[in-house]
């Protein structure tokens, strides 16, 4: 029989270790699709990870793939510590694109260095705005965010749409629905030569920074951990439980926002209706693999751009889908929901035969 | 109450055994090496602090944990001690084992009858009325005394009556061994008596009972034997005749003990009036609530628990507003405020629910010590906390208040209940405010802690604070009250000297008699 007994204290090891394994367990579990595949199970891993980590290319990839993973990661995990389920991170991506879009291809001109802060701005504001709609339904009226913020995707991306069918179609694009090209001076400069990585990838460390410090070092912090932990002891020692929630969803919403700034001004260098392929989702589980730990939110997402980028190399090489990252990334969600359990309890095998020596082999 | 059963426990039959139990949550050991024997007919007092292990024992012997060693044995059909399946429940409902939690275990939307058979019958039966059941049923409530409206549903029922549902249930599954968790947290002193007289005729009947309880006075009148627990060891087994409340106290602590006292003070000027609040519907509201709390007084309200206190707490403490009424502190209308404005306007708020409500438990000692000031120039700059400024006073307080834990870093949810209540005591009273609210300050609290809370509200009274306490323990507001008012279905009686009031007439009010009380 299995017993589950409740630990009273858990180890930094532990905390640490159980997301890599989840981790890891995700990508062992992916060798039954590779298989069923009919693929060489190890040589499609190997093809993975030389695509993820394999050369300077394959490495730029990488990271141009994980800026939008750590501003969504990032908004999911500050939202998630004040238990405010923001799952409206692609719907937030979506309307800061749009954002940067209005803006910077060609509505205004001027130099760089007013663009670029502009664009992000803008698009920063717009995630905020779409973020701040279910916030206001849950504190006023007791809606279920998780119910709102989903939502909400679908209204964003079908607006999107709208607007690309419309009113931002370019009349230069052959007739796709895509929107005008962001003007030179709102695009976000490359990292390197001949490399897609860009300047995004700054701007979510510097996100990453900041959410570091402000939950750590800041009396706004110390109130969003207090809401996230205790709502009701933080109501009752005076702490702004309503201000905490709204200021939250600002930020959640701000940096969702940023994410699709990235991906329009640094990267597509136009708006389309897929220009993203579930970032906002994938960020949620970033966060989770994070530990909702916004330092450990780049890890998470180098992680996860790792598995998108390597599965995309191995589909071209041995003809394996790359649906398997998307198989990857959701079991990794699932197996570190799991691994909840194993950080929660000890498990401990008890026979009736064995009852006495039970106690004994698990130790403390 | 009766005498104690004639003949000594050892020549009466052993119907259950727990020997050498020993049980340990990570570095704790909650049971060390427990030997218990229980005999039909007798009733067992389990005495202990909080945090001694007393429920933990009942738990193994229920079968909800697994004791690392050591073994519990039950009578068996042919009179033989039989080892009892561990970790099972079922087995142990089989053996004949009966619980009454605390926290009763009914479905609030079924009826009594529904509630007591649940379980005890095949899953599709078809009906759950059975004329044969109930005739069983009605018997039972007749030779045991207890009576109960088996039509209504339980949400409509007492507390006291929800507790007979409760022991009907373990007497109709032919319950030999009835144990009772803190059964008397939530009756009245009237309820108390009825109950201890009814376990007193089930145990004439060949019963075997054993009740949790840290309350000595019932221990002595109810009990024919005491075994004490002190962190997790055995200490005492003895019959309740040669002990005395002193004896038992020292037992219960393991060093003698001194009373907390109360000097005689004037009381001062008005410093929180409630006049003529509203607030809340249903069981939980509070109707047209008046009180004036002068400085230097402690005012008690007494009350069964769920009669408008949490309500009327809330409503001080700036979690509800009122809907009708004003509340004034030291003259100015406060009626409107939130928890913040309360505390600003220096009150101090102690709250019943000290896990829920007063610590953030995943939060450190330090974080939770700072909580209510977090916003105030002494611990941050320009927003940034002033990590050098919190880390001071949690030394300073934990010197301070002897709070017991490794540092100000430390998690807040690992510590114990009495130390928890420190970090609550000293984040609301070393501002020296001039209110404080304290709602069942020592409820769930070992005799040290209580103590340590008693002695803080006095030095608050002593100068000059006026302080409000609720609480359901008699002996506490009559040790500590200046006056005492009495809190019933959402009203609250005039508060009266407690000089001339007794323990029966505040027990009446409780139950509702005001005017026989008056």
């Amino acid at each position: 029989m299995i017993r589950f007994e409740p630990r009273e204290t858990v180890s930094p090891l532990l905390r640490t270790g159980v997301p890599v394994a989840a981790a890891l367990a995700a990508l062992a579990l992916a060798a039954l699709p590779i298989m069923a595949a009919g693929a060489p199970v190890l040589q499609a891993y190997v093809l993975m990870a030389r695509g993820a980590f394999g050369s300077f290319f394959a490495v730029s990839e990488l990271l141009s793939r994980a800026t939008p993973l750590i501003l969504t990661g990032l908004a999911a995990a500050l939202a998630f510590r004040a238990r405010l389920w923001n799952i409206g991170g692609e719907g937030q991506l979506y309307a800061g694109a749009l954002a940067a879009v209005a803006i910077g291809s060609g509505a205004i001109s001027a130099p760089p260095a007013v663009m670029i802060p502009l664009v992000l701005l803008a698009g920063a504001l717009a995630g905020a705005m779409m973020m701040l709609v279910p916030a206001l339904l849950k504190l006023r009226l007791g809606a279920d965010e998780v119910v709102t913020t989903l939502l909400l995707n679908f209204v964003v991306v079908l607006f999107v749409q709208m607007m690309l069918e419309g009113p931002m179609k370019d009349p230069m694009g052959m007739g796709w629905p895509q929107s005008e090209p962001m003007a030179d001076a709102a695009t976000l400069p490359k990292l390197f030569d001949r490399m897609r990585v860009h300047a995004g990838l700054i701007v979510a460390l510097i996100a990453a920074l900041l959410a570091h410090i402000l939950l750590a070092r800041t009396v706004w912090g110390f109130e969003i951990r207090a809401v996230g932990e205790n709502q009701d002891a933080a109501r009752h020692a005076g702490i702004p439980v309503t201000a905490t929630f709204v200021r939250v969803a600002l930020f959640s919403g701000a940096l969702a926002g940023l994410a699709g700034v990235g991906e329009v001004a640094g990267l597509k260098g136009y708006l389309t209706a897929d220009l993203s392929p579930g970032f906002g989702y994938a960020g949620i589980v970033v966060a989770m693999l994070a530990g909702l730990s916004p330092l450990g939110v780049v890890v998470a997402a180098l992680f996860i751009a790792g598995v998108f980028v390597g599965a995309d190399s191995m589909s071209r090489a041995i003809g394996v889908s790359n649906y398997l990252a998307d198989l990857v990334v959701a079991t990794s969600l699932i197996a570190v929901l799991v691994s909840g359990l194993f950080v929660r309890f000890r498990i401990r095998l008890v026979g009736p035969g064995r009852r006495a020596s039970a106690g004994k082999d698990t130790g403390a | 109450m009766s005498e104690p059963l004639p003949g000594r426990p050892h020549e009466r039959k052993i119907v259950l055994s727990l020997a050498g139990i020993t049980k340990r949550f990570g570095a704790m050991t909650a049971n060390e090496a427990v030997d218990l024997d229980l005999h039909a007919g007798e009733i067992v007092a389990l005495l202990g602090e909080n945090g001694a292990g007393k429920t933990t024992l009942m738990n193994i012997l229920f079968g909800h944990y697994v004791a690392d060693e050591g073994e519990v044995r039950i009578v068996g059909p042919d009179g033989e001690l039989v080892p009892l399946e561990p970790g099972s429940p079922h087995a142990a409902l089989n053996a004949g084992i009966g619980m009454v939690h605390q926290h009763f275990a009914l479905a609030e939307n079924l009826t009594a009858f529904e509630n007591i058979v649940l379980g005890t019958r095949p899953l599709l039966a078809p009906s759950t009325s059975s004329r044969a059941d109930r005739q069983r049923l009605e018997a039972l409530m007749r030779d045991s005394g207890l009576t109960v409206d088996l039509d209504l549903r339980v949400s409509r029922l007492s507390v006291g009556e929800q507790q007979r549902v409760e022991i009907l249930k373990a007497l109709y599954r032919d319950a030999r061994v009835l144990v009772l968790d803190e059964p008397t947290a939530v009756l009245t002193p009237q309820e108390s008596e009825g109950l201890f007289a009814t376990l007193r005729q089930l145990a004439d009947s060949g019963l075997a009972i054993v009740f949790i309880s840290h309350k000595l006075a019932e221990v002595l009148s109810a009990s024919d034997r005491v075994a004490v627990l002190r962190m997790g060891r055995k200490v005492a087994d003895l019959p309740t005749a040669e002990c005395d409340r002193q004896k038992l106290a020292e037992l219960m602590v393991g060093h003698s003990l001194s009373q907390s006292r109360r000097e005689p003070r004037a009381p001062g000027e008005v410093l929180l009036a409630l006049e003529g609040v509203c607030a809340g519907s249903g069981r939980e509201a509070v109707r047209d609530l008046s009180l004036a709390l002068r400085s230097g007084e402690i005012l008690g309200i007494a009350g069964v628990s769920g009669n408008g206190q949490a309500m009327f707490a809330r409503l001080v403490s700036g979690l509800e507003r009122a809907t009708s009424g004003r509340i004034l502190l030291a003259g100015r209308d406060v009626t409107a405020g939130d928890a913040r404005a309360m505390i600003a306007a220096g009150l101090a708020r102690i709250p019943e629910d000290r896990h829920r409500d007063g610590i953030v438990g995943a939060m450190s000692v330090a974080e939770n010590l700072v909580i209510e000031e977090i916003r105030s120039a002494r611990y941050q700059r320009l927003g940034f906390l002033d990590f050098g400024a919190i880390a001071a006073r949690a030394r300073e307080a934990i010197a301070a208040h002897d709070i017991r834990c490794r540092g100000g870093s430390a998690i807040s949810r690992l510590l114990s209940g009495g130390n928890i209540q420190k970090i609550v005591l000293a984040r609301t009273l070393d501002a020296e405010p001039a209110v404080v609210l304290a709602a069942q300050p020592s409820r769930g609290l070992d005799i040290g802690a209580t103590g340590e809370v008693h002695r803080r509200l006095l030095a608050a009274r002593a100068r000059g604070a006026g302080v409000i306490l609720i609480s359901e323990d008699l002996d506490e507001l009559f040790a500590l009250s200046d006056r005492i008012a009495v809190i019933h279905r959402g009203h609250l009686t005039p508060a009266r000297d407690a000089g001339e009031l007794d323990r029966a007439t505040v027990g009446l009010m409780m139950a509702g008699h005001a005017e026989e009380a008056a």
